[in-house]
Formats: structure tokens, C-alpha cells, sequence
């Protein structure tokens, strides 16, 4: 790689015990319309935890997720400058591989996506993609995943019936089983319960809370209440920038910036 | 309030009309061909009808070979624009950047809005005499002519509908393929067009029906000869189709003459065939809609 990874700053970390994941350096995005999106942003997402992204809309949160895996490569996006470092990837370089980087880093969206298939080909979908042909491999993966997105009770005897029969909640649990399946070390989700009732939400974060055992998990959350119930650290987002970047327990009782403060209160947002 | 509850009722009452009123046309057009063509059946003996000659100023009415020219410029007019109108419609939904979109879908509507004599003017001043020395065959008005110049006119329609349904496939359809490691080809083939299969079929079939339903260009480029196709290699001779038939010999043939009746008749076989072909389409996206309703049940 051209450019070698610095050494982050005190400010770019959550906290000075955690092991870096991914390391950002001076992230800039603007969109083809001259909107920028995030501007410079410096932080870095510790492996095994779950990292929150919180802030009112329009500030970055869902551009700075989709850059994380490529997506935005194909939105409009005029430029990108800036370095995102996975372990030891910088995964702007134009040189990357962006297929085997979406299989690293999986992502969840807000309104669940499941593809015009059966349940069960809605998870081997990606691993055939990614080569897999082996039954036994892929009913092993079947299983698993959908048992860590905590829907394998609910499913297990209608796999093959079209995967948009399913309620909102277990499509959105289905998606994450997808991405699960494909083991990625990253998980995006970018307000991943927004559509869901209280139940099936709680469904979501308990499986979260399993999975972050194994994965490292950037969240968006769909409120604050939740970005303080799941979160091991937190960053703020507000205008493309990151205000303040802490452990969830102290950013949430006592934030730094007055500005995060007004919105956890909901003076504004 | 009752000048309100006045107007509501003449509104819905002549909307409702208007709808009916395309039934209504249809069941009218085909009375009428059944009226004029039907006695063609008893006029014409049945072997005569279904002999391989059609030359009615001696009393010769076989319909097959204009049935057959009809059948082979049609299917050689699907060959030439479902693989090409498919392409472009994938790459104006799917490949190329917003500012070509912008670009190239007026000009595929334009092309699609060409009257089709100039396409005729087109096919006889170059692409005859080209196939002609190319190919190294007696004429270049041939049955091949008439399918490239055909599957041109089909392209623009078969591009324009499937564009649209390719579109309205949601965005977020895309990207979760992708996000799962599909390449921009693999989304498009496993999740964005079968997402979008019926509106590509109703692309398919509505080009297929305007190449069967176009008269002008045919008769200027086919050569016009009623000749049963009987092998591929008719496709480098002379055709003539049903379209060309009644458009060429309508203006001169004695009103209510068997002559006249057996032109409706060919009209009503026309009309058949494309009710054939619309029904083909509505079934299988009839098919489709049911099992989505199914699932969303």
C-alpha cells in the first residue's frame, strides 16, 4: 500500500484500551449536486464491540457507513479523498477489489431488502456468488446464520417458501442472517430496526449484543434511547462532522461538546 | 353542494364511458372484419384457401404463403431486436452514467417516432442494394431485409418499455446484491431483471406486435412475392406479409368482390394472431401477479 497507517491520535479513539479495526484519516465526501457530505473525518472503530454513529439526519451517518464497504461508488458521488484503513487495507486505493470488500464488510439497511427468492436462497445467494457450491456447506450456513439472527425457530420449517411472505421483522432478521452468512469480520446497519415494532427490535439487539462477540458492529441507530441501550462506544455526528467520539456509558451521561449535549437532551434534531 | 354532486356524476359517468369505450372499438372492429371476411369462407373452396398460391386475378386465394411471409419477417424481426432492445434497455437502466441516460432514452423514443416510410426509403437505397452485392443474391428486397429493418422499428419500443420496468426496480434491490459480493453483472442478471420479467415481457410482445402489425416498410423492402417459405434460406428470397397484402391490394379491388372479401379475411387472421400474442403476454404476467399476491397474502 502507498500510504503507511498512522499512528491515531488520541482524539480519534474512543478510548485508549481498544484494539482499531479500522482506522479513518481525514474522510472527505462530496456529492456530485457540491453537497458535502463529511468533512475530514478522523476516528477509529475498535474490533469486537459495537460502535454507534448517532446525530439528526443529514449529518454523514449513512454516507460514512456506505463508504466503509464501496457502496457509494456507485451513487453520486463526485469525490472521495481521505483513507480508510481495514487492518492494514487502505480501502479507497482505486486498486481494491470492492466484491471481496463487500464480503468482509456486510451491511444492513434501514427498510429490509430481501431478494425475490426462497428464504433459504435469500442467505446462499451471496455465498454462491462468493463460489460455494457444496450443500452440506451451504444448509451448515443456512442454519447458522439464521439461528445468530435469532429467526431459525420461526423459519426452520418453511425454508423454501418466498422470503417476502415473511413479516417486516423477520425480513430485516433474514437480512442479517444473509450478511452473516457470508462471515464478514464487519457489520454496517444503518438504522437497522426503524421499520420494526418494539418486539422484534429487542429481537434484533439481543442477537447484537451476541454477535459483537465475533464482529466488529457500526450501527446507526434509529433513536437515541437505542444508540444508549446498544452501544460500546458512540460518535456524533452533526454536518458532516464528528463532534465527539466516546464510550457509550460517558457520552450518553456525560457528554463533552455542548452541542452533543442539546441534542441527547433534544433541544434540537 | 347538488351542482357539486351534478358534476361528480357527469365526470364518472363519462370517464367510465371512455373506458368501455376501448371494449367497445375492439368488439366493432372485429363485427366489421367478420362481416366483411366471413363470406370469403364460403366463397373460396377450402383447398384454394389453404393452397400455396395466392394470385387472385385468376381466382388463386391461398392465404399460407402471405401467413408464412408474415410468420418468417416477424420472427426475424424478433431475432434482430429482442437481444439488442434487451441490451440497450439494460444498459440505459443499469450501466450507463445519469448524463448518457438523459441522452440517449429521448433519442431511442425519437427513433421509435420515425415514420416508418422513411425506414422503407432507407432499407430500398442502401441496406437492399448492400445486402444484394454482399450476399451475392439475385435481389436485395428479400424477406432478410425486411427483418433487419423491422427488428430497427421493434428496438425503440422493446427499449423504451423495458427501460421503464428495469427503473422501477427499487434501488435497494441493487444494492443488497452488491452489498453481498454480486457483481454489477451478476445483480443485474439474477436480481434486477428477474424482478422486472414482466414488464420485459410485456416489452417483447409489444415489439413483436408492432413488427407484425408494420405495413410500410415491409412492402417497400420484402419484394413482395407470395411465396411459402418452406426452408431458412426463404429468408434471402422475396416475402410477402399479410400487412403488405391488404395494403397494397385494397385500393384496387372491386368492393364486395370474393377478391375483397378473402383481404378481410387475411385482416381477420392478423387479428387473431396478435390477440394470440397479446394473451401470451397477459397470461404469464397474469401468472406472476397471482403468485405475488399469493406471498404477500
Amino acid at each position: 500500500m502507498i500510504s503507511e497507517i498512522p499512528t491515531p491520535t488520541p482524539e480519534m479513539m474512543p478510548d485508549a484500551s481498544i484494539t482499531p479495526k479500522i482506522v479513518v484519516k481525514d474522510l472527505q465526501v462530496v456529492y456530485s449536486d457540491g453537497n458535502e457530505s463529511l468533512r475530514g473525518i478522523n476516528l477509529v472503530i475498535p474490533e469486537r464491540a459495537i460502535t454507534v454513529l448517532f446525530g439528526p439526519a443529514g449529518g454523514g451517518k449513512s454516507t460514512f457507513l456506505r463508504t466503509l464497504n464501496r457502496l457509494n461508488d456507485l451513487a453520486d458521488v463526485a469525490e472521495v479523498s481521505g483513507h480508510i484503513w481495514l487492518d492494514d487495507v487502505d480501502i479507497l486505493d482505486s486498486q481494491i477489489d470492492t466484491i471481496a470488500l463487500r464480503r468482509r464488510v456486510g451491511i444492513v439497511f434501514a427498510r429490509p431488502v430481501v431478494l425475490p427468492m426462497s428464504i433459504r436462497q435469500n442467505i446462499t445467494y451471496g455465498l454462491e456468488l462468493a463460489g460455494e457450491r457444496r450443500a452440506s456447506h451451504l444448509d451448515e450456513a443456512v442454519e447458522r446464520s439464521l439461528k445468530a439472527a435469532a429467526l431459525w425457530e420461526e423459519v426452520h420449517d418453511r425454508l423454501n417458501d418466498p422470503a417476502v411472505a415473511l413479516s417486516g421483522g423477520q425480513q430485516q432478521r433474514l437480512c442479517l442472517a444473509r450478511v452473516l452468512a457470508l462471515e464478514p469480520e464487519i457489520i454496517l446497519l444503518d438504522e437497522p430496526t426503524s421499520g420494526l415494532d418494539p418486539i422484534s427490535t429487542g429481537k434484533v439487539e439481543l442477537s447484537l449484543q451476541e454477535l459483537k462477540q465475533r464482529y466488529t458492529i457500526v450501527l446507526v441507530p434509529h433513536s437515541i434511547q437505542q444508540a444508549a441501550r446498544v452501544s460500546d462506544f458512540a460518535g456524533f455526528f452533526l454536518n458532516g462532522e464528528l463532534v465527539e467520539y466516546a464510550p457509550g456509558k460517558r457520552i450518553f451521561t456525560h457528554p463533552q461538546d455542548q452541542r452533543t449535549e442539546d441534542y441527547i437532551e433534544g433541544r434540537f434534531g | 353542494m347538488r351542482s357539486v354532486g351534478w358534476r361528480e356524476f357527469v365526470i364518472t359517468r363519462l370517464i367510465r364511458a371512455a373506458g368501455y369505450s376501448s371494449i367497445l372499438f375492439v368488439g366493432m372492429i372485429f363485427i366489421f372484419l367478420l362481416r366483411e371476411g366471413a363470406p370469403a369462407v364460403v366463397e373460396i373452396p377450402f383447398d384454394t384457401l389453404f393452397s400455396e398460391r395466392w394470385y387472385p386475378i385468376e381466382d388463386y386465394f391461398g392465404i399460407l404463403p402471405l401467413i408464412g411471409g408474415s410468420i418468417l419477417v416477424t420472427i426475424g424481426a424478433a431475432v434482430v431486436a429482442v437481444p439488442i432492445g434487451l441490451a440497450t434497455a439494460i444498459f440505459i437502466a443499469e450501466v450507463a452514467p445519469r448524463w448518457l441516460r438523459e441522452i440517449l432514452k429521448p433519442f431511442v423514443e425519437l427513433l421509435g417516432g420515425l415514420p416508418s416510410v422513411l425506414l422503407g426509403f432507407l432499407g430500398i437505397l442502401v441496406m437492399a442494394p448492400l445486402i444484394r452485392t454482399t450476399l451475392n443474391i439475385p435481389t436485395g428486397l428479400t424477406a432478410f431485409t425486411g427483418s433487419l429493418l423491422l427488428g430497427g422499428i421493434a428496438i425503440p419500443t422493446i427499449v423504451s418499455v423495458a427501460e421503464d420496468a428495469l427503473d422501477a426496480v427499487p434501488r435497494t434491490y441493487r444494492d443488497a446484491a452488491l452489498a453481498m459480493g454480486a457483481t454489477e453483472w451478476q445483480t443485474i442478471w439474477r436480481v434486477t431483471l428477474p424482478a422486472a420479467r414482466s414488464g420485459v415481457l410485456t416489452a417483447i410482445m409489444l415489439g413483436i406486435g408492432r413488427a407484425l402489425g408494420e405495413t410500410m416498410t415491409v412492402m417497400m423492402v420484402t419484394g413482395n412475392a407470395p411465396v411459402l417459405p418452406l426452408s431458412p434460406m426463404a429468408l434471402f428470397e422475396p416475402a410477402r406479409t399479410m400487412t403488405a397484402t391488404i395494403a397494397a391490394e385494397m385500393g384496387e379491388v372491386a368492393n364486395g368482390s370474393v377478391h375483397y372479401h378473402s383481404l378481410f379475411l387475411i385482416g381477420i387472421v392478423l387479428f387473431l394472431i396478435s390477440l394470440v400474442i397479446n394473451l401470451a403476454a397477459a397470461s404469464v404476467v397474469f401468472r406472476q401477479r397471482k403468485r405475488a399476491e399469493r406471498v404477500l397474502s
